[in-house]
């Protein structure tokens, strides 16, 4: 079992009554609301945060990234991740994952992320996503061509990484006269790949056929077993049986001294209007051609304001603690619900969405403190009984495509 | 007279378009907005009561299946010469509203003398000097149209109060073949103007008084680089003159095309 530790790293000291005025706190709210003496110290915390989870035993620190809105200050993930590559020794540094569309150089990435791997000494974990809807709105990248531009620019990096350079890229989305970085990841044949995501089918169906853990970010336990349902079926389809080593869930998670604080600053979980994103109009969410052209109809409805969000239906406080969306309480109560997940669910890789909003940095601590000495201790005995493998544990090979070339090597000799 | 339209499909370079047909008289082919058009508009039977009128779809519009190697509004306007060519419509008429406009111009550009008559109203393809187009990337489906409405209640007259989910999938194939072709730089070609000047076409330049998509300076732009060009502004309209003024935007057309 891998366990990790995540915070959106909220730039919780916007003014709220700015969004108010306004009707959203996305995309188009003015950065003349992000105060960088605020954003200064948030960073630093955030900085702390992370050395203290080592300190208090977590496997790995997962990062994320979004753009142009208070709910995330990571405009760029491999910056901490550089950081965190330097300042700590032993926890690995999960990318959840770099937006892979949104860049137009996928070399100058594949260069990046090697550096970060060699300066850690080969403790990253390089997940990929597409970047959300309003990602492609931030950074202009469209979002009709979202899902090629991602699996082109993943095809690129992984050659980078694996074949000898130089040599010369003529795809469609992107072009290179010469692929031949100086920096080369030190793990062999690359970093890991994990694929962090919610209900795109597609998605899904692609981690399973490359063999890459999937993440589920926070769904509902019915809801995550009907991912590993899809995962498993295009698993079959080409040839192998997955694994508790494919499977990760990021779970939002709070734990206190008592209930009552846990329960408390758990409600910062939902700090911006119920919304983790915030307010954002459906629009920016879901540009057309963003996503699956299967669900349009359900998605054009959403965007004109004639259904809820098929992504993440909107549910209280109450009922995502009643769904275990949510979990808070003493260590004790913490880890009988995420027992409760690990049996349901059964996950090698486990991401702690620990704190959120306005909480305090104090009460930051204290959680993170509980779930490193108390919460993970616990689940690890868990995991054993339930004998819940890492991808690390279970030794996995990175990739489909590097075992089967493996295994031709193997079979030539 | 009731006017009779047809409906057929025509194949261009491997690419199914279809498209709407009446009247009869001179060509004239109406290349629609990047909404896509909805059929059975007064504009078009007041056309059709002087010409033969032509309103393909673009693939990827309307009920033309994408083609996914199109990639730019240059590749629209190669694809339609091929089409007009085949269909022996080379010399007729363009009247491009908006995006079409775009359309219409590029292929003006790529056949300079064989386009004796050319319309473009409140035309996209021209980097504004004032002001930009509106981009309905930052906006709904419902408020890019409404948008385009000098009058609040022309949207409701030709969608409804509450437009039907088979509207909303149309104006989404729209828009999401809309960023496959002008995502960025959104709606213009830089050397459009320059193109422009070798442009032999007799143009009739039309905007709304009240056009909010285009900016009325991009129709300076138009009227400066063609060099046989001359403006009309139609009262009381947005950049959907064919909704709001189907009786003057007609005339203006009709009569231009009737001029020597």
């Amino acid at each position: 079992m891998h366990l990790m530790y995540f915070t959106e790293q909220p730039m919780k000291d916007y003014p709220q009554e700015a969004g108010n005025d306004i009707g959203f706190t996305s995309l188009l709210m003015s950065n003349k609301h992000f105060n960088p003496i605020d954003g200064s110290r948030l960073y630093n915390e955030f900085l702390e945060n992370y050395v203290y989870a080592e300190e208090m035993g977590v496997d790995g620190i997962m990062l994320n990234e979004h753009h142009n809105a208070p709910f995330c200050m990571q405009a760029k993930a491999n910056i901490f991740a550089s950081l965190l590559a330097g300042m700590t020794k032993r926890v690995k540094i999960v990318l959840l994952g770099n937006p892979l569309p949104l860049n137009d150089n996928p070399v100058r990435l594949a260069e990046e992320l090697a550096m970060i791997d060699m300066i850690s000494k080969g403790r990253l974990v390089s997940g990929f996503v597409r970047g959300g809807g309003q990602e492609q709105l931030a950074t202009n990248a469209n979002p009709a061509f979202n899902r090629e531009r991602f699996q082109e620019a993943h095809d690129l990096i992984v050659k980078a990484w694996t074949v000898p350079g130089p040599f010369r890229w003529e795809g469609k989305h992107y072009h290179q006269r010469v692929v031949n970085p100086w920096a080369l990841p030190l793990q062999q044949p690359h970093p890991r790949i994990w694929i962090p995501g919610v209900i795109s089918q597609e998605t899904i169906v692609w981690a399973a056929q490359n063999g890459y853990p999937y993440i589920c970010l926070n769904t509902s336990i019915e809801d995550t077993k009907k991912i590993w349902q899809r995962y498993d079926a295009a698993a079959n389809e080409v040839g192998y049986t997955p694994g508790t080593e494919h499977r990760g869930y990021l779970i939002r998670c709070h734990v206190a001294e008592t209930e009552e604080k846990a329960l408390e600053s758990a409600r910062q979980f939902l700090w911006m209007d119920g919304e983790f994103t915030g307010r954002l109009k459906p629009v920016w969410a879901s540009p057309s051609g963003y996503f699956s052209p299967s669900s349009r109809q359900t998605f054009v409805e959403f965007v004109a304001g004639q259904s809820a969000s098929p992504t993440r239906p909107r549910k209280t406080f109450e009922q995502q603690l009643g769904d275990l969306q949510i979990v808070a309480g003493t260590p004790e109560q913490v880890v009988k619900s995420l027992r409760t997940i690990m049996r349901e669910t059964r996950p090698g890789i486990m991401a702690f969405w620990g704190n959120e909003g306005r909480m305090t940095q104090a009460d930051a601590q204290t959680s993170i403190r509980l779930l490193g000495q108390e919460v993970m201790p616990a689940l690890r005995e868990t995991a054993k009984e339930l004998d819940l493998k890492s991808p690390f544990e279970a030794d996995m090979p990175v990739s489909r495509a590097w075992a089967e070339a493996q295994a031709r090597k193997q079979a030539a000799e | 007279m009731a006017i009779e339209w047809t409906s057929s499909v025509v194949s261009a370079a491997g690419a199914e378009i279809h498209l709407r047909r009446g009247g009869k008289g001179s060509p004239v082919v109406v290349l629609h907005r990047d909404t896509g058009t909805p059929d059975g508009l007064a504009f078009y039977d007041k056309l059709a009561a002087k010409h033969d009128v032509i309103v393909p779809n673009v693939p990827g519009f309307g009920s033309s299946p994408r083609a996914d190697w199109l990639g730019n509004v240059r590749d629209v306007a190669a694809l339609y010469r091929g089409m007009l060519g085949d269909l022996g419509l080379g010399s007729a008429a363009l009247v491009g509203l908006g995006f079409g406009g775009w359309i219409a111009a590029e292929m003006a550009c790529f056949a300079p003398h064989d386009t004796p008559k050319l319309v473009l109203a409140g035309a996209m393809g021209i980097k504004p000097p004032v002001g930009d187009i509106c981009d309905q990337a930052l906006i709904g489906y419902i408020e890019y149209v409404t948008e385009g409405c000098h009058d609040p209640a022309t949207f409701a007259r030709i969608y409804g109060e509450r437009p039907t989910s088979e509207q909303l999938v149309l104006w989404d194939l729209c828009r999401e073949m809309s960023f496959r072709l002008a995502w960025k730089p959104y709606m213009f070609n830089h050397s459009l103007p320059q193109l422009l000047r070798g442009v032999k076409s007799q143009t009739l330049i039309v905007w709304g008084d009240d056009d909010r998509i285009v900016p009325d300076s991009a129709a300076e732009v138009y009227a400066a680089s063609l060099p046989h060009a001359r403006r009309e502004t139609i009262a009381n309209a947005g950049h959907l003159i064919e909704l709001e003024q189907p009786d003057a935007f007609a005339q203006a057309i009709l009569s231009f095309i009737a001029s020597k």
